[in-house]
């Protein structure tokens, strides 16, 4: 992984002695929250419903053990004992004391880590496929890129007050892991007919208010090119975006309004131009981001068959939470952080410290956040799966339900932020009480449920085969459902299937959607595709023809 | 009195704005539309002249007049609005302004320095009530940075440079 120098180290300490000091001017009353507000949330903090938040960053989704470590101890000393992971491969802090912060971004300094740009209206955390460097799909490893765009957009002098929050996701994968289609800025890795590599470059991608798909503005964006590339898009974004009303000032309407042909003229004229005075990136420093995320020193191993002779549970566990990997010998194992009767992505400070110590023993000493809020072990060696299994297992981390509908992506919802129109936690617990059944939850097959607890769309309601979005109704919580939206490789925004449910019809109607689909399914068919054949009409009929009742 | 920070020191204005004075050849700053309504009769105005931007004033309009100001003040109407940092950036390097780049409005804070200097601002007017020792300190608060930018941090430590001109 990229490990600080000097300089980088430098940085976050000066980044906390300016905090610190902002931070105690609001205390002492010199400056109003107003005046404080863009400034904490440039630093990751939030003033939710019962706290702050601390939103922590974690670049592209990569951690050390001892960073791990660090925030477990972060989370007892400072907070209540656990943390959730969000779908940005981030860690949220719900408890922390305002007059706190400034000593755990001081912690987080001290293990190379920071929570600079995670909120306010500048580039947030740029995101990655928590496959990279071991999918077997992988045309290049896009972390070095990540890391390089992590640094360029770092306090950027000019593009730090941005008209909203702004985005950026990088794939190296065929299969779109990253769900780059929906960001911001999305860059697919990809290879010129020469072999030179670089970028496609999707532009205008987002959830929230008026969900839309990136427009491509540039099938190949030449590698040394990049950084001159985004400055491009974010100068005409930041000169041009709207900054008159909040819910129209993010990028995706610019490029609605311009159509992309215009937007992308503008883009590439301003990049012609401004190219000159831009970064290039130079062979040499690409060559020295990319080492630092060689790969790590794999034994010469081979595949094995590990099932054979092992109980039940351990056989669906190996199914539905381990991965391919490039190198022969090795999976990547999910850390199911979606146990039946917990919150998706929450995790405990003794369960880090159980992740923190597995990694170091089995996958180099690293971990990676999942933007469907989960864990992953990377690079673990195929005969040691079994033991991995049982010390999971008896953490709570090995529920063998990834990729099904019990792995829920839900945000915090009601329970905990501010903007929230309806809880979103309830509705899990009872979605995973009615489907507690696990070969049930095995004959349905793969299905996405995504759940938001308002517009903004934080959990990406919008691309779950079902998606579901708490809306308020009169003071009251409803809840609008979505079907055949999808954001891996194919990406499409769901279809609201008619009025919205009250909380408690909302499991039922789901169990209703999924047993339509299993009437309706073809030999094999996953839901997604039973959808997409027939459209969202008789799942539609299945929610509402009986139940005339809901509004 | 209006006291501003030039390149690190807190000194007495000697600009005015339209309005400000009746002195016929002292330094004087106008907007860009009167500027343009009659940039002949500006031109010939004995004495340094000035123009104030709007944040949505297209600064590539400027192109032909630059060499006749000696200042160019960008207006932050406000913390959130960023569109300056963009013109300040733009006039220091598509348009080679060399002049006095200043910073002027609320939104000209402290907590801005560190940005404002680094897109080529070497002027700062501070926002009302805003402490001019403590803007200072926040000069030099950074000693790093990951972009070119001010040259008061060293080349040396920064990253991702534009290529040599």
């Amino acid at each position: 992984m990229y490990r600080y120098d000097e300089l980088d180290q430098a940085f976050v300490e000066q980044r906390v002695a300016e905090f610190r000091d902002q931070t105690r001017r609001h205390l002492a009353g010199e400056l109003s929250e107003e005046e404080f507000r863009p400034l904490r949330l440039r630093n990751g903090l939030y003033l939710q419903r019962h706290a702050p938040m601390l939103r922590i960053a974690v670049p592209y989704g990569l951690l050390s053990a001892r960073q791990l470590r660090k925030l477990a101890d972060i989370t007892r000393r400072y907070d209540r004992g656990y943390g959730h992971f969000t779908t940005r491969q981030n860690l949220q802090l719900n408890w922390p004391r305002l007059a706190d912060v400034p000593d755990i971004l001081a912690e987080l300094a001290s293990v190379q880590m920071h929570a600079i740009q995670t909120s306010g209206n500048c580039v947030r955390n740029v995101t990655a496929d928590h496959l990279a460097g071991v999918a077997p799909d992988e045309l290049d490893d896009p972390r070095p890129y990540c890391e390089i765009i992590r640094q360029w957009a770092t306090l950027h002098p000019e593009f730090t007050y941005l008209p909203r929050k702004f985005k950026i996701a990088v794939s190296g994968s065929p299969e779109d892991r990253a769900a780059t289609e929906v960001h911001d800025v999305g860059l697919q890795l990809r290879r010129d007919p020469s072999g030179e590599l670089g970028f496609a470059v999707r532009v205008g991608g987002g959830l929230g208010r008026a969900p839309m798909i990136g427009q491509l503005i540039r099938e190949f964006l030449p590698l040394p090119e990049l950084l001159a590339y985004l400055e491009a898009i974010l100068r005409v974004y930041n000169r041009h975006g709207r900054r008159d009303n909040l819910n129209k000032a993010r990028i995706k309407v610019l490029v609605k309004t311009l159509g992309a042909a215009r937007f992308r003229e503008q883009v590439e004229a301003e990049w012609r131009i401004g190219r000159s005075h831009a970064p290039r990136l130079t062979a040499e420093d690409v060559a020295r981001f990319r080492a630092c995320f060689a790969p790590p020193p794999y034994a010469a191993l081979e595949d094995q068959h590990v099932t054979a002779g092992r109980e039940a549970r351990f056989v669906a566990w190996d199914r539905y939470n381990t991965r391919a990997h490039r190198v022969p010998g090795y999976r990547a194992v999910f850390v199911s952080l979606k146990a039946h009767g917990s919150n998706p992505g929450d995790i405990t400070a003794a369960q880090m410290e159980v992740v923190a110590a597995l990694a170091e023993r089995l996958s180099f000493g690293l971990v990676r956040t999942t933007h469907n809020q989960n864990l992953m072990l990377a690079d673990v060696p195929q005969s040691e799966l079994y033991g991995l299994w049982r010390e999971l297992d008896a953490h709570g981390l090995a529920m063998p339900n990834i990729g099904t509908l019990t792995d829920i992506i839900a945000c915090p919802g009601l329970d905990f932020c501010s903007l929230a129109n309806a809880g979103t936690l309830d509705v899990v617990r009872e979605i995973q009480q009615r489907f507690d059944d696990l070969d049930y939850l095995y004959d349905l097959g793969d299905i996405e449920i995504k759940m938001s607890g308002c517009m903004n769309g934080c959990g990406h309601h919008h691309v779950g085969h079902i998606g579901i979005l708490g809306v308020d109704k009169h003071g009251q919580e409803w809840y609008q459902l979505t079907l055949g939206g999808s954001a891996n490789g194919f990406t499409a925004l769901g279809e609201v299937i008619g009025p919205s449910l009250p909380k408690h019809e909302v499991a039922p109607a789901i169990e209703r959607i999924v047993e339509a689909y299993r009437s309706l399914r073809a030999d094999g068919e996953r839901f997604i595709d039973t959808i997409r054949r027939l459209g969202v009409a008789p799942f539609t009929d299945s929610v509402y023809a009986p139940h005339p009742a809901a509004a | 009195m209006r006291h501003i920070l030039r390149r690190r020191e807190i000194v007495t204005d000697d600009w005015c704005y339209a309005g400000e004075t009746a002195v016929p050849d002292a330094p004087l700053i106008v907007p860009l539309a009167e500027l343009r309504a009659d940039a002949a009769r500006w031109r010939q105005r004995p004495g340094r002249l000035g123009v104030l931007l709007a944040p949505e004033d297209p600064v590539e309009e400027l192109a032909d007049e630059l060499p006749r100001l000696a200042l160019v003040a960008v207006q932050f109407p406000n913390v959130g609005d960023g569109r300056g940092y963009s013109q300040g950036r733009l006039l220091r390097e598509r348009l080679g302004f060399t002049g006095e780049l200043r910073a002027v409005g609320a939104g000209v804070r402290q907590d801005r320095v560190y940005l404002l200097a680094r897109c080529g601002f070497d002027t700062l007017e501070l926002a009302a009530a805003e402490d001019p020792d403590a803007a200072l300190r926040a000069w030099s608060r950074y000693s790093v940075g990951y972009q070119p930018g001010d040259p008061q941090v060293p080349l040396a430590r920064q990253r991702f440079l534009a290529p040599p001109a």
